[in-house]
């Protein structure tokens, strides 16, 4: 019997096949065997955390008051509700949502941004934020205000007029042909110079207007897949119905293109979360910007590794939570699209 | 006929010409705007616009690349950078390629260890940021050997002290690999002197560092490696969903036409499923190629980095700059639209 | 109708363009209230303590600072108005903050604590500068700057005054339109090897491997005295001094070039300091200070006495402990220096006494360097040239009268 499955097993694969697997099988085995004992030996031993203990404060919340937490976690829950809420629509299918769904997440984005900085006397100036706070605040910021300009770019880009279309073309594929690192150099450099010095931007808003420009360029693509997956019924069958074409887009074409491309934003802000690491260019201290400040208080001098494995830890856990969540919608969800982290700098 | 007189803003031509020419006029607007900006500051530094100063002399060196002393100019400097670039990106694409189709198969392989290995080694690298794991790599390698006790493979000869006798004595090595701190040289064919042919030659470690051989910097190879790990996750994810695109029924044909499983793979899956494959890999390849202007985190001197000591000696950041995203958006576009061409191809070739 | 495609995409357009300039509009004001309750409160929580924590022994301020700061600026605002209402001073003091360009990864320089305060030696400078014009050594908004940054965020005005390891140099005082206050560390550019290597000279390093930071000049110095010992090497240029230098404990390099501040100052943090020796050589001068934009004459004067403040301070022995002793002094320079005698802070458009609250803040010379670089730190500097000019050092202050 035992015999008569392997001799199947055989027969179907090859021996050398099976040859091959066993030899794999070791080969993985003896990696595990080489790498995880070392490691866990230093994680447990060798490692000295004090450095990501002492500093817990400014990997969370960085220079912001300990007596303001109370302002991220009350944007971070808007932010999360907001976001839930248009999940919910949106999987719910309640048709004519888009625009409104998008404003809502926009809104509740920027209400974040005024929140977490005040007015008046209870400003909380830009260079105070920092930490997983900064890395959260860009990422969520970039991704609410290249939402609206993604769409605008993706229709651009199916425009007849030519020179719109051309523009359009021309934004998205110079910013995609471009590293991220240079686009926010750029942001750095040339956005100070050219606007007038009364009103010259914080680093911190230098930072999301670039990765806004960067992440719009590849929303815009993703839109633009979506807009191309609605079939031409449903232009035929709007124009049938004596819509123009704004109301047909707002009505009929962009819920449903919107909806399709959901999986894919979600990569973008996983995309974007990591991507934030860079404004370190920028001088801004965000999650991986303190791991590499930390290491030089003359207590932790040299302890980098402990740092950049804790702030790792972070990204992962909150970019692997992310697309885990986002997975798990998508199946619920029978959307065949995967929003998953994408890649690209 | 009585012909309707439609107010010149409900004829649909003026307003396309209109509507065009606001969008020609922001543009042109903007463009201006950022130039003047730029210039007007340029006048406030006493810098000359333009790039005359790439003639100067650099008076700085860098670390690895095509021959650069410092007395070359900014502009030898950069192109030193943009070699170092394409040579990483080039090199790291061949093996992001191979390392990534390895990892898919390993997926799908039916083998729960490796299978298991490598969802996690997916997961773990395409949730971290990739500039954190260059600099995780490149700490990782301090761990190896000083040069004095590297590790040689193939061992062909341990001579006593190095050229001068300074070193204090230390021992040199020969052999087809070496790796220490100073990071890995290999056996490599060079041409010597006086002989017409090349010649294996084998490094050995010298007082500094190897002399012969390849030698890879610990920079290169951090960058090299991290690339390759971190593409080739993003890469295993695009082959997989290639392979899985392809209709369950190809798969048991073949098999019922008596394919051996891995057979079945290689001949009839695969080409199949390279038409899905191929624009998302070129994709990956492009960021590849956009990722390695991480170097500048871990020193490895590639364009850009090379262009920000070159800003930062000269005060020509704008200049710079503006040469550095000329040569990134030649290459993305240019592989851009070689491979749209070949896909076209490939689409009609397999209809 | 494609058109009005187009106006729904330009209205989107305007509206997400109109929203980041609201935005923009909204944080672009840089002028937080200076009693803003909030604003104030992550830059000193426990404002007298924070400056003195460090050095654990060295100076203790006494716990009245902030009554009489507050006083100090009380003064500040009756005194008489500065001589041109519209220069930084006046600036800087209708804002009551001071904006200072720091930088935040230079250990003893600049660098951020555990509890997400600047602490350093550059970093006291802006202290005693915002002590100086505000009356309060904690109105200070650190602007960590990268090297790139630097000179920009200063033309700008991002920032009022660089505190920033930035050294004096010609081309900086003219091509970026710069001026330099007097020197607060002089320091030369050097080399640290490998003691195993047996090295004494530049020429001994013919093929190293040396590690170097960007951004600086520490590069081209490096070309430049490599070319003129005739030797060829392989720099590894690294972004941050962290960075460089633990590339060169892990063996990364044979050789590290630094400021001679950060070789001495890093080789006791080495797993093994005694294999490394710093080579007897200077590369270059490195004479570091504060900088601020040219054409402001009034400021640079504000931030250049207040630099020469201090180390007169040391010179008559004034520190933060023993300050209000000397205050019923009787030699007429400590009194002028301490504002009992004649007006001169008024001159400068200061109190008179703005000394008095500088040297309570952050303590003399002395104080400053003993707290960031001095024995009780991980670093154990020697004064070296920066002792006084009676001690055999440079630090020269010109006389206060």
């Amino acid at each position: 019997m035992m015999t008569a499955r392997a001799y199947a097993i055989v027969r179907r694969h090859g021996a050398w096949w099976l040859a091959a697997q066993a030899a794999l099988t070791i080969l993985a085995a003896l990696l595990v065997w080489w790498t995880v004992p070392p490691l866990l030996r230093w994680l447990w031993w060798t490692a000295d955390w004090s450095v990501v203990t002492a500093n817990l404060r400014l990997f969370i919340l960085f220079r912001y008051p300990t007596e303001a937490a109370w302002r991220p976690a009350l944007a971070l829950a808007m932010t999360v509700a907001a976001v839930g809420l248009a999940v919910r629509r949106a999987a719910a299918r309640q048709s004519a949502s888009g625009a409104r769904t998008l404003l809502w997440l926009l809104g509740a984005v920027l209400a974040s941004f005024v929140l977490l900085r005040g007015v008046g006397s209870s400003v909380v100036p830009m260079n105070l934020w920092g930490g997983l706070l900064l890395t959260l605040i860009l990422a969520a910021t970039a991704i609410g205000l290249s939402l609206p300009l993604g769409i605008v770019l993706a229709l651009g880009r199916r425009s007849a007029l030519p020179l719109v279309r051309w523009t359009s073309v021309a934004a998205i594929e110079c910013v995609r042909g471009l590293p991220l690192i240079t686009i926010l150099f750029m942001a750095s450099l040339v956005v100070p110079l050219a606007l007038p010095d009364a009103w010259r931007p914080d680093t911190v808003l230098r930072a999301i207007f670039g990765l806004t420009l960067f992440s719009a360029a590849y929303v815009a693509e993703d839109v633009r897949g979506g807009l191309n997956a609605v079939g031409a019924g449903q232009y035929d069958a709007a124009r049938a119905l004596g819509l123009g074409s704004v109301a047909m887009h707002r009505l009929v074409i962009l819920p449903q293109a919107l909806r399709a491309v959901v999986p894919a934003i979600v990569g973008q802000f996983i995309a974007l979360l990591k991507d934030t690491s860079l404004v370190l260019i920028l001088g801004l201290t965000e999650l991986f910007g303190v791991a590499r400040s930390v290491v030089n208080q003359p207590e932790h001098l040299g302890r980098f590794r402990e740092a950049l494995l804790f702030a790792a830890v972070v990204y992962f856990v909150l970019c692997g939570g992310l697309s885990r969540v986002s997975r798990s919608f998508e199946m619920r969800g029978r959307e065949s699209r995967r929003g998953r982290a994408v890649e690209r700098t | 006929m009585n012909a309707v007189v439609r107010h010149p803003l409900r004829n649909e031509r003026i307003r396309a010409a209109l509507a065009q020419l606001a969008v020609a006029a922001f543009v042109l607007a903007l463009v201006g705007w950022l130039a003047a900006g730029v210039l007007a500051d340029m006048r406030a530094r006493n810098l000359v616009p333009g790039f005359d100063f790439l003639r100067n002399v650099a008076g700085f060196g860098i670390s690895e690349g095509p021959a650069f002393a410092p007395t070359d100019s900014y502009g030898r400097a950069l192109v030193v950078g943009l070699a170092n670039t394409l040579r990483v990106a080039v090199v790291g694409i061949v093996l992001a390629t191979a390392w990534g189709f390895a990892v898919a198969l390993a997926r799908i392989s039916g083998n729960v260890l490796l299978g298991g290995m490598a969802r996690g080694y997916i997961e773990a690298l395409r949730n971290t940021p990739l500039v954190l794991q260059l600099v995780l790599w490149l700490s990782l390698l301090r761990a190896l050997p000083p040069l004095s006790e590297a590790i040689a493979l193939g061992s062909v000869g341990a001579g006593a002290g190095a050229a001068g006798g300074a070193a204090g004595g230390a021992a040199t090595q020969t052999a087809w690999l070496l790796l220490s701190r100073k990071g890995a040289a290999v056996a490599w064919w060079q041409l010597t002197d006086g002989a017409p042919f090349l010649a294996l030659d084998l490094p050995t470690t010298g007082r500094f560092g190897y002399d012969g051989g390849l030698v890879l910097s610990p920079e290169f190879a951090a960058l090299l490696f991290g690339l390759v790990v971190y593409t080739g996750a993003f890469i295993a994810e695009v082959v997989r969903s290639g392979i899985e695109a392809v209709s369950h029924g190809q798969l048991e044909a073949a098999r019922a036409v008596g394919l051996r499983e891995g057979q079945a793979l290689r001949l009839i899956v695969l080409p199949q499923a390279m038409r899905v494959i191929v624009p998302p890999l070129t994709n990956q390849y492009l960021n590849l190629a956009k990722n390695s202007s991480l170097a500048i985190f871990i020193g490895y001197p590639d364009l850009f980095n090379v262009s920000q000591t070159v800003g930062n000696q000269t005060g020509q950041f704008v200049a710079v700059l503006g040469i550095v995203m000329a040569v990134y958006l030649t290459i993305s576009l240019g592989t851009s639209l070689a491979m749209n061409a070949y896909s076209r191809r490939a689409r009609w070739v397999g209809r | 109708m494609r058109i009005r495609r187009f106006t729904t995409a330009l209205t989107n357009g305007t509206l997400a363009l109109g929203l980041l300039a609201v935005a923009a509009c909204t944080a672009a004001n840089p002028d937080a209230p200076a009693d803003a309750p909030v604003a104030d409160a992550p830059g000193d929580p426990g404002a007298s303590t924070s400056i003195t924590t460090t050095g654990a022994t060295t100076s203790s301020v006494p716990a009245d600072t902030g009554v009489t700061t507050a006083g100090a600026s009380a003064d500040a605002s009756a005194a008489p108005a500065p001589a041109s209402s519209g220069g930084l001073l006046a600036t800087v003091r209708q804002r009551g903050r001071l904006n200072c360009g720091v930088q935040d990864k230079l250990p003893g320089f600049g660098y951020l604590d555990p509890s997400g305060e600047y602490k350093g030696f550059d970093v006291d400078f802006c202290r005693a500068i915002a002590a100086a014009v505000l009356g309060d050594a904690t109105a200070v908004d650190f602007k960590p700057l990268t090297a790139q940054q630097r000179f920009t965020a200063l033309q700008t005005g991002e920032v009022d005054v660089l505190v920033r390891n930035t050294t004096f140099t010609l081309a900086r005082d003219t091509q970026n339109g710069l001026d330099f206050s007097p020197t607060t560390f002089y320091d030369g550019q050097g080399m640290m090897v490998r003691a195993d290597l047996n090295v004494d000279s530049l020429a001994g390093l013919d093929g190293a491997n040396i590690c170097v930071g960007s951004g600086t000049t520490t590069e081209k110095n490096l070309g430049d005295a490599m070319r003129k010992a005739g030797a060829a090497f392989t720099p590894v240029v690294l972004e941050d001094t962290d960075q460089v230098f633990s590339a060169y404990d892990g063996g990364r390099c044979d050789a590290v070039t630094s400021d001679k501040s950060q070789l001495a100052s890093r080789q006791t943090t080495l797993a093994d300091p005694t294999a490394h020796v710093i080579l007897d050589l200077t590369l270059s001068k490195e004479p570091l200070g504060p900088a601020v934009l040219q054409g402001d004459a009034q400021w640079a004067d504000v931030v250049n006495w207040v630099v020469y403040g201090v180390i007169a301070a040391e010179e008559f022995g004034i520190t933060s402990r023993n300050v209000d002793t000397f205050l019923t002094s009787e030699d007429p320079e400590i009194r002028r220096l301490l504002g009992v005698e004649d007006a001169l802070g008024e001159g400068l458009g200061l109190t008179n006494d703005f000394m008095v609250g500088v040297i309570r803040a952050v303590g003399n010379y002395a104080e400053i360097y003993d707290r960031n670089l001095g024995p009780d730190t991980p670093f154990k500097l020697p004064r070296g040239a920066n002792r006084l000019w009676t001690e055999g050092g440079l630090l020269y202050s010109p006389p206060f009268r």
